[in-house]
């Protein structure tokens, strides 16, 4: 009993982390490949929420199309952010601790935009499958856990797939690395930190369908997501997509036997705890370069 | 002006301040007051760590809860001496408990200033992203511990009844609001020390170059984890006199993120380069906030806070007191040519 209570609670984490994956995506690229501090994050992951909130009560369609047809308009607000970013703090060489104070008002403004078009309610979605559930033995699969991490895998290995294989792809991993270099490869580094910029704000319109398919949302969930996101990112050694994925699919397995065993209150302590043992021990990462 | 001549003053303004209030006689004035009062002493602790050494502590809400909770704690333990120790030390206890709102000040101070070090030395080390990164989690971990800890209330809260009375004083909210108003001087006094101080110069090297700073001989990480902890310990004493200030808290009040944002946004509008600046923040912010409370609705005046936050530290980076500056300078040069 003990046993099959052990097994189901890693899938469940092992489900959960896939989620992780899909949401700190965006932080791994923005914070890890182009030093952009981007707490902002978890608030457009909360706004993609709503987004498919909004359109599948009015019109009964599944979260994660919705998702999908959202991107362009996260790319488009991405780029916006980036190019305001730029302008206001990278330009001027001043982006640390005016950067920040910029991403935090993001995400302050976000929350409570939110709060007062809907209210501090939970919300949830409708979809045929949240009830379900798959069982292979005693293994259990809840139908919501299942679909978003499987969704959240492809999204992922798309995301690594064009890191590695695309020009475009190689530019931002170089941009990271020496922007003077890509410039005498006739590549604007502004154009490539914007790309990739927009591509990790896109990657929270996915990360917001799965997370109100898995769970009701508030406008203030954003928030218990950014020390869980930062120690996967920072866990997983900044930059490095595979890393972020097996840091992601660890914290999620931690956190699901925590609350199996201790119970669901104390989740959120387990990635801070981690965040914390991984910055005094080894700031690199697991994976680090 | 001397630092004694210098706390003269800002005590003189207090207390024409205290008095004026008390000529008018209206309670609403004190309750209005003591919130502005809190916030200047959140935002100028702020100021110490983010204005003087460019390092960003997104955590205020959590260094000024673990001043509620501090306070809370010792309460609750003076309500049940005779349970929690054994009976020989019930009778002298008894005779300290409960403990008075200043001991508790400085018991605050003193958790909120330890938990910054051991914060401080953890991620101090790295750059400073790292640490904004730990400040913003550490919210959210000290939330999750006092909402599963049932001795100071858990996730339902915890009554603190405050005396109706309290002699010289009167009434009890006025006890508070000089409370805050002492509070207030001892942070402006010890913000415009650090800055006139080796220990300012030191501060603002790391803030400029902090690698150079390094090279050159400057004890970098030990004067961050000053900065970490004075920094802490005044934000927790501003945390400390609230339990009794709401009568009841919860842990969705003491750790709203308001105060995290408004301690960071009032420097920042006001100007972060010395002590001026987050008091003409925190008075500026701190009033439109009230009266937009009153008028508007409070998710509304959080709202302007944030909108505000963005638009200064884009249009203008060096606040209220950088505009001012530049004013300045400017008419100077006109009456010259």
């Amino acid at each position: 009993m003990e046993f099959d209570l052990l097994i189901n609670a890693i899938i469940a984490g092992l489900m959960l982390g896939g989620f992780y994956a899909a949401v700190t995506a965006g932080i791994s690229i923005s914070f890890g490949m182009l030093d952009i501090v981007n707490i902002a994050h978890p608030g457009f992951i909360i706004l993609g929420s709503y987004i498919a909130y909004i359109v599948n009560v009015h019109f009964g369609v599944d979260p994660i199309l919705i998702a999908i047809v959202a991107l362009p308009g996260f790319y488009l607000l991405g780029s916006v952010i980036y190019q305001v970013y730029y302008q206001s703090f990278e330009k001027r060489g001043q982006d640390s601790l005016r950067g920040l104070a910029f991403f935090f008002g993001l995400l302050f403004v976000t929350e409570v935009s939110l709060n007062l078009v809907f209210g501090v309610d939970y919300r949830s979605v409708d979809v045929p499958y949240i009830g379900g559930s798959v069982s292979i033995g005693a293994m259990e699969f809840p139908v919501r856990m299942l679909v978003p991490c499987l969704v959240s895998l492809v999204m992922f290995g798309g995301l690594i797939l064009f890191m590695s294989r695309t020009f475009i792809g190689r530019a931002v991993m170089a941009v990271s690395q020496d922007p003077q270099a890509l410039q005498l490869m006739a590549v604007d580094p502004i154009r490539i930190k914007r790309i990739a910029f927009s591509i990790s704000i896109a990657t929270a319109s996915m990360a917001g369908a799965f997370l109100i398919i898995i769970q009701p949302v508030i406008p203030s969930a954003g928030r218990e997501y950014i020390g869980r996101v930062f120690a996967i990112c920072v866990l997983g050694g900044l930059g490095s997509l595979p890393g972020t994925l097996i840091a992601a699919l660890m914290i999620g397995v931690i956190e699901s036997i925590t609350s199996t065993f201790y119970g669901p209150s104390w989740a959120p302590a387990v990635s801070f705890g981690l965040l914390l043992l991984t910055l005094a021990v080894r700031p690199s990462g697991i994976f680090g370069r | 002006m001397r630092t004694p001549a210098f706390i003269l003053v800002l005590t003189a303004v207090a207390a024409a301040l205290y008095f004026a209030f008390n000529y008018v006689g209206n309670d609403y004035l004190f309750f209005a007051g003591y919130t502005v009062l809190q916030y200047i002493v959140l935002a100028t602790a702020w100021n110490i760590l983010g204005g003087y050494c460019g390092y960003v502590n997104f955590g205020s809400a959590g260094f000024f809860a673990i001043g509620v909770y501090t306070t809370v704690f010792f309460h609750t333990v003076g309500q049940q001496i005779d349970t929690l120790m054994p009976e020989f030390l019930v009778a002298p206890m008894q005779l300290i408990f409960p403990l008075p709102l200043p001991i508790l000040i400085v018991l605050a101070g003193a958790v909120a200033g330890l938990v910054g070090l051991g914060m401080g030395y953890l991620t101090l080390r790295l750059r400073g992203v790292f640490f904004a990164i730990a400040t913003l989690a550490l919210t959210v971990v000290l939330e999750t511990f006092i909402v599963n800890w049932s001795f100071v209330g858990g996730s339902r809260g915890a009554y603190v009844i405050p005396p109706n009375e309290v002699p010289i004083f009167g009434h009890f909210i006025q006890f508070l609001f000089a409370l805050m108003l002492a509070l207030v001087i001892l942070a402006l006094t010890t913000a415009r020390l650090i800055e006139r101080s080796k220990l300012g110069v030191g501060f603002a090297t790391i803030r400029d170059d902090e690698l150079a700073a390094e090279a050159s001989g400057v004890p970098t990480l030990r004067l961050k984890l000053v900065a970490t902890v004075v920094s802490g310990a005044l934000m927790g004493m501003a945390g400390a006199p609230f339990p009794f200030y709401i009568g009841y808290v919860e842990p969705a009040s003491a750790f709203n993120l308001s105060y995290a944002v408004n301690s960071i946004a009032m420097p920042m509008i006001g100007g972060t380069t010395s002590w001026v600046g987050p008091l003409v923040g925190a008075l500026l912010l701190g009033t439109l906030q009230q009266v937009a409370t009153v008028t508007i609705s409070s998710a509304v005046n959080l709202l302007i806070v944030g909108l505000l936050l963005i638009f200064f530290v884009i249009i203008a980076p060096r606040g209220i007191v950088g505009l001012v500056q530049d004013w300045m300078r400017k008419s100077r040069k006109e009456t010259k040519s």
